[in-house]
């Protein structure tokens, strides 16, 4: 799935902005951002539920159209869970599963795919006497529920227990590992840690950054540091042992690859310490997620 | 059609609705009781007074099942977002929508058999014709499912809710239905027959009362009123 250029306007204020991604086929795609960022308008876009947008928007091979909803031979292929609601009151659960499953050519067994979700399928009470974590459970399974080849699920882990979040996690891998490519909204940066491929941080209706996750905290063997804008970064260069290579990660911000050898903190720190660093800027191994996430939205104006 | 598969998903939460069950059966068939059996209500209904109740009934249960009960349904779904998600899943926008007419349709015509078995117990006994009420019945039926929509896709949900039961009361009232067009004060009698509600009892009262044939007239203005919400609601309907 693509998009490119996507502007969406509610009245005079556009939601979305000017907004670019890829979210690579067969793989967990994480759309992180703060709220009112435009993520829940983005999927809605995505899933032909807000039309009059402009730009391109590029799902399975073909091109949507913005002023018409989602033709049928790709809902078919398209999981859709919404962020607000999307069930009967009055249903059960496994009924309101199992009658969304009959929409589908060929479906997963509704009972199992609850159990797995971990919310007891014979239970026969109304949705609208659930936990908001028993619904969030029931919203997932009807988006999961159609083996689509694209699921788009807005906000999954709200409201779930620590359980239902593994659960979750562990359902979505087997996903993936199957085939299936997945776009999440989510708030939480364990979620995005523990199974995305490629992550999109938006703010404000814009991309910050879009790219595979290892790119954006770095891998193992990194050291990432902070520094002043455009540093000369040749005196280090030279200074760290072979095989080690520097680049400006973010603004402000540089990733040393390839510095497992201790020798290159050393050079690192004296570097720091030269430049008027604090020692808490440097960071061994992954970067965390939530601070360069903090990091690209503050940086916005 | 998946339109069918959706029709028999809405019957079945309908009819497992104890407030659906009481606004389908159990009111239809008391004001049947009330307007039969007792001398509660107007002079208009003269010798007929039975048969005149059947097809006051008939008109009241398909008001409250197509319309008010269809558009505040819909309302509320509209809120919750099941139509959003339905929306986005096979069935589609144009099957949702059908399947909900269906199955208010169906749930109507169970009511209409709970009233007409009601009538046949406490002695009515249908005209030859009376066979013809299935046409006003269906054209009825569409027409006022289609105001239905139009409406619900129109305001909030809440909106919704007091609009549909407000038109309902004075449709009843004012529009034809529980007083005859031709009983009606001053220029309610002249505006009646031009009302959904006023020409389906028209219409309901020539098949089931006189047992004739059913006149172009009435069907036309329920056509009228059919073709007019449709095309609002084409329009106009938002679905959240």
């Amino acid at each position: 799935m693509s998009v490119s250029d996507l502007v969406v306007r509610f009245g005079s204020r556009p939601a979305v902005a000017r907004l670019t991604f890829d979210a690579p086929h067969g793989q967990v795609t994480a759309i992180v951002g703060p709220n009112g960022a435009g993520k829940s308008t983005t999927v809605a876009a995505c899933v032909g539920l807000v039309s009059g947008w402009t730009g391109r928007i590029a799902l399975l091979g073909s091109s949507r159209d913005p002023s018409r909803p989602a033709p049928a031979a790709e809902r078919a292929r398209v999981g859709v869970m919404l962020q607000d609601g999307g069930l009967y009151p009055s249903a059960r659960p496994r009924e309101l599963v199992a009658y969304v499953a009959s929409l589908h050519r060929d479906p997963l067994d509704p009972a199992a795919l609850l159990d797995e979700l971990g919310l007891d399928p014979s239970t026969r009470t109304p949705i609208r006497r659930l936990s908001g974590g028993e619904q969030q459970r029931v919203k997932c399974a009807l988006a999961l529920v159609g083996q689509p080849e694209l699921a788009f699920l807005d906000e999954p882990t709200a409201g779930l227990d620590t359980e239902g979040r593994h659960a979750f996690h562990d359902l979505v891998r087997r996903l993936r590992d199957d085939g299936t490519s997945i776009v999440l909204t989510t708030h939480l940066m364990d979620d995005v840690e523990r199974l995305a491929d490629h992550v999109v941080v938006i703010a404000k209706g814009r991309g910050l950054r879009s790219g595979a996750l290892d790119d954006l905290v770095g891998g193992e063997d990194c050291i990432s540091f902070s520094g002043p804008l455009d540093a000369d970064l040749a005196p280090l260069r030279a200074a760290l042992p072979a095989g080690c290579e520097i680049v400006e990660s973010r603004p402000g911000r540089y990733r040393a690859t390839g510095a497992s050898d201790p020798l290159a903190l050393s050079a690192i720190a004296s570097w720091t310490a030269q430049h008027g660093a604090r020692s808490s800027s440097i960071s061994v191994g992954r970067e965390s997620l939530e601070d360069v996430v903090l990091d690209l939205v503050g940086r916005q104006p | 059609m998946r339109a069918w598969a959706h029709a028999g998903w809405e019957a079945r939460l309908l009819l497992r609705n104890g407030e659906q069950l009481l606004l389908t059966f159990i009111i239809p068939v008391g004001l049947l009781l009330g307007l039969a059996l007792t001398g509660l209500l107007p002079d208009a209904y003269g010798d007929d007074r039975l048969a005149r109740s059947v097809a006051t009934v008939l008109t009241v249960s398909v008001l409250s099942s197509a319309f008010t009960s269809l558009a505040i349904a819909t309302g509320f779904e509209r809120r919750s977002g099941a139509l959003r998600f339905l929306a986005t899943t096979p069935l589609g926008r144009v099957d949702l929508l059908a399947g909900k007419a269906l199955a208010t349709a169906a749930v109507t015509c169970l009511s209409t058999l709970a009233v007409l078995g009601t009538a046949a117990a406490i002695g009515w006994r249908p005209p030859a014709g009376a066979a013809w009420a299935v046409v006003p019945l269906l054209v009825g039926i569409a027409s006022l499912a289609a105001c239905g929509f139009a409406l619900a896709g129109l305001m909030r949900a809440e909106a919704v809710l007091a609009v549909a039961n407000g038109a309902f009361l004075v449709l009843l009232m004012f529009g034809g239905v529980i007083v005859p067009a031709d009983s009606l004060p001053g220029p309610l009698g002249g505006i009646a027959p031009w009302l959904p509600s006023g020409a389906l009892a028209a219409s309901f009262t020539e098949t089931l009362v006189d047992g004739v044939v059913p006149s172009a007239g009435p069907l036309v203005i329920l056509l009228a009123w059919l073709s007019g919400a449709a095309l609002l609601a084409a329009r106009t309907f938002r679905w959240s």
